[in-house]
């Protein structure tokens, strides 16, 4: 099949009014608001040295963070300001998505508009802030009719440089729960749908293009005192605004949400269960990407309805617990701790999505390696790699305590490449997950935890608080419920980690719901 | 030629810059009376630009006192006085992003005067200043000559109707035909308009030329000042030196150029 006639691109595009919408609403009001507070800042800073200073060493510091870790810490910022006044105001807003995205935004808009802003008004000719003293304006006159008028094309160059800024980061605001263009790009990353990343990409490439162009033709109109051009720079911007805004507020809002994290099982559980919602005649949309500590609180704020964890992460990560209890003891202790929360643990799916560590079958034999007490006395020679937050989960704590592991050299992977990367022999060991298709593919070994260092990992569906009592939701989603076995899931991973039509999470969860459904 | 009280008058002003240790006008006392055409002549940092600024004050004085249509200008809203003041910048100084039609104007629109006056005020001052209406009025700075950009300046400093205008080395820059018609023009107006002028300018011939009466300025004080015949009487070195050029200048031409060419 040719790339163009793929039908992925058509599944592409329908997503692009939501996710263009979005990505343009939360990128407009994050410039607005920047403008609106780096306009008056940079006036009141233009002639004092000091706060100058210190404003533009801030705002640069901002610029210096890396976009990603700028907005995933606006996340808990909100939250713990979203309970402080709910406890103090007895209001509560979420924190979730679109106003984090927002403010996180706007501070990354600020260096420009600041030091344009700035730079423009210094630039203004000694004679001619002279000439405005000496025809009688008063400093307020000189600015307003004098000074902005004159820096205003520098200005205008600033808030275009923040606005193609914006338009970039917003792509990375998917994992805290704001949809946008990034989350063709998250999703086809973890799913290896290349025509999603392509398709992400050039989206938000030619929407920044666009309104580079559109505001130069303004900065242009503005600089050359040509009305005509700046009319159309602006009514082009309006025209942009109003035709990728409206047909996303005009679509009917979802009743139902589901979620999902940043792997491949996640979009296909999610899809699972938004598939079965509507079954039922419910109306429901996923969000997908999003952050392993935000989804659950998401969840715990009702911000998303439903989404599949599993135990062992909540007990470690959300519940920091690090004794290690049965599978039955610790789902009953967990299903209590939730209730506390009035989250509801729905039921496990009948499958575990564990760590494990993980190496090629032919490598393991040769050196006569079965668990990983047979691995500890090797390790010393060996690499290991993780995803991004293995190392710093309390499991990898447990396993080096437990085993007395220490490798030569550790390294974090993207969870789909790690893979690939052990059965080439690049690294020696990997901590993989126990569901993963690509376990079979490669033909690797899961090393025998003899000491149950690592806890069971159920996956699990959580409900949030608002719909623990919703009867139609649980008849929905019941049916999945200890159905899904480990060899249902890691097939259903296999097929979604291929590049084809077929192996788009949708068509995936089809295909797993009438394996199961024809038990 | 001077008649009346003084329509602006320094009294043993004095003014320093970088804490002190400029001196850049020492104990200047000064009257310029109603209808007079001042001219203060002296190189640059003389103190020649400074004494200007301190009568609609650009510059505050340090000390002395400085009275403006009998007025001292420290109890005054400076604001207020620079908009009865005409002003003459010496590059012109206009505002580029505002049409000439906008430069002119723009002191009555400070002062809230209604649009459609205004608008027959500048057709008024652009005939005055011998500019076509029509094809100057919406230019922007940029689209005129050295000396069209000027006659807009001086058409901007009389926009308000002021009594006195000051003139900052007004026609410096210019070619010296336009410099010798501009000036020639700025005094006709001058006398019309029954102005009262105060120019600064470093060129003694035009000084001579153009106005009724002559200050020299040297360190920051006041050398002398008189009339062009006061001032060839004086002794001071300085002043003759400064004459000199233009007599010489006058003498070389006579010989060059002969009225009845009979050389």
């Amino acid at each position: 099949m040719s790339l163009l006639s793929d039908p992925r691109w058509g599944e592409a595009l329908g997503h692009l009014p939501d996710y263009l919408g979005n990505h343009v609403r939360v990128s407009v009001i994050a410039l607005a608001l920047g403008l609106l507070v780096s306009l008056p800042l940079a006036l009141i800073a233009r002639n004092r040295p000091l706060l100058r200073g210190t404003l533009l060493g801030f705002a640069s510091v901002v610029q210096t963070v890396p976009g990603l870790a700028l907005l995933a810490l606006f996340y808990p910022l909100l939250l713990a300001l979203a309970a402080l006044s709910l406890t103090w105001l007895g209001v509560s807003f979420s924190a979730f998505g679109f106003l984090p995205a927002v403010l996180a935004l706007a501070l990354y808009s600020m260096l420009p508009v600041l030091r344009n802003t700035i730079t423009g008004l210094q630039g203004v000719d000694p004679a001619i802030l002279e000439a405005a003293q000496g025809v009688g304006m008063t400093p307020r006159q000189s600015l307003f009719m004098v000074e902005l008028p004159l820096a205003l094309p520098v200005m205008m160059a600033g808030i275009r440089t923040a606005a193609v800024w914006v338009i970039g980061t917003a792509t990375l605001s998917t994992p805290i729960g704001q949809t946008s263009l990034g989350n063709y790009i998250f999703a086809g990353l973890q799913t290896q749908n290349w025509v999603f990343v392509l398709f992400g990409c050039f989206a938000a490439a030619v929407l920044a293009l666009v309104v580079d162009q559109l505001l130069a033709l303004v900065e242009t109109g503005i600089r050359n005192r040509s009305r005509v051009r700046t009319a159309l720079g602006g009514i082009g911007v309006l025209a942009l605004l109003a035709a990728t805004l409206v047909p996303s507020m005009a679509r009917p809002q979802s009743t139902y949400i589901v979620g999902a994290k940043t792997f491949t099982e996640q979009y296909v559980l999610a899809a699972l269960m938004a598939q079965r919602l509507r079954a039922a005649d419910l109306s429901a949309s996923s969000r997908e990407g999003l952050g392993s500590n935000v989804i659950f609180d998401a969840l715990a704020s009702n911000d998303i309805d439903v989404y599949v964890d599993y135990s062992g992460t909540l007990w470690a990560n959300q519940f920091h617990r690090t004794d290690i209890k049965p599978r039955k003891e610790l789902l009953a202790d967990l299903k209590a701790t939730l209730a506390q929360q009035k989250i509801t643990l729905l039921g496990e799916l009948g499958f575990e999505n564990a760590y494990a560590l993980v190496m090629p079958r032919k490598r393991a034999e040769t050196l006569g390696i079965r668990s990983i007490a047979d691995l500890a006395s090797r390790a010393g020679t060996m690499s290991i790699a993780g995803d991004y937050e293995f190392f710093s989960r309390p499991e990898w704590a447990g396993l080096q305590k437990a085993y007395g592991l220490s490798f030569r050299a550790q390294r974090q992977m993207q969870p789909d490449f790690m893979y690939a990367a052990v059965a080439s022999g690049e690294v020696d060991v990997i901590a993989g997950y126990t569901s993963d298709g690509l376990i079979a593919k490669y033909d690797l070994l899961l090393l025998d935890d003899t000491k149950h260092a690592i806890p069971p990992y159920d996956a699990i569906v959580l409900v949030s608080p608002k719909r623990g009592e919703d009867l139609a939701l649980r008849a929905a989603l019941s049916p999945l419920l200890g159905r899904i076995d480990i060899a249902a899931m890691r097939e259903a991973n296999l097929r979604a980690s291929g590049n084809d039509a077929s192996s788009s999470p949708d068509a995936v969860a089809r295909w797993l719901w009438e394996k199961i459904g024809s038990k | 030629m001077t008649a009346g009280p003084p329509l602006i008058a320094f009294a043993h002003v004095g003014k320093s810059f970088d804490g002190g240790r400029v001196r850049a006008v020492d104990d200047v006392t000064l009257e310029v009376a109603e209808g007079e055409f001042l001219a203060i002549v002296g190189g640059s940092g003389s103190g020649k630009t400074t004494l200007l600024r301190l009568a609609n004050r650009l510059i505050e004085a340090d000390s002395g006192r400085v009275r403006v249509e009998g007025e001292d200008v420290k109890a005054v809203d400076p604001i207020l006085l620079r908009r009865r003041i005409g002003y003459v910048f010496q590059s012109g100084g206009l505002f580029p992003h505002m049409s000439v039609a906008d430069n002119i104007g723009i002191t009555p629109k400070l002062l809230g005067t209604p649009a459609n006056e205004i608008s027959s005020r500048v057709d008024e001052l652009l005939d005055l200043v011998r500019l076509d209406r029509g094809q100057h009025r919406d230019r922007f700075p940029h689209e005129l000559s050295g000396g069209q950009r000027q006659r807009v300046g001086v058409a901007r400093a009389l926009a308000a109707k002021p009594r006195i205008v000051l003139m900052d080395e007004p026609f410096g820059a210019l070619d010296p035909l336009t410099r010798d018609a501009l000036g020639d023009d700025f005094r006709a107006l001058h006398g019309k308009l029954g102005l009262t002028t105060v120019m600064i300018t470093h060129d003694m011939t035009e000084a001579v030329l153009l106005a009724d009466r002559v200050a020299v300025m040297r360190a920051g004080k006041l050398l002398a000042e008189g009339t062009p015949g006061d001032l060839a009487k004086s002794d001071d070195p300085y002043v003759g030196e400064l004459l000199g050029t233009p007599r010489r200048q006058a003498e070389r031409l006579a010989e060059l150029l002969p009225k009845d060419g009979a050389a």
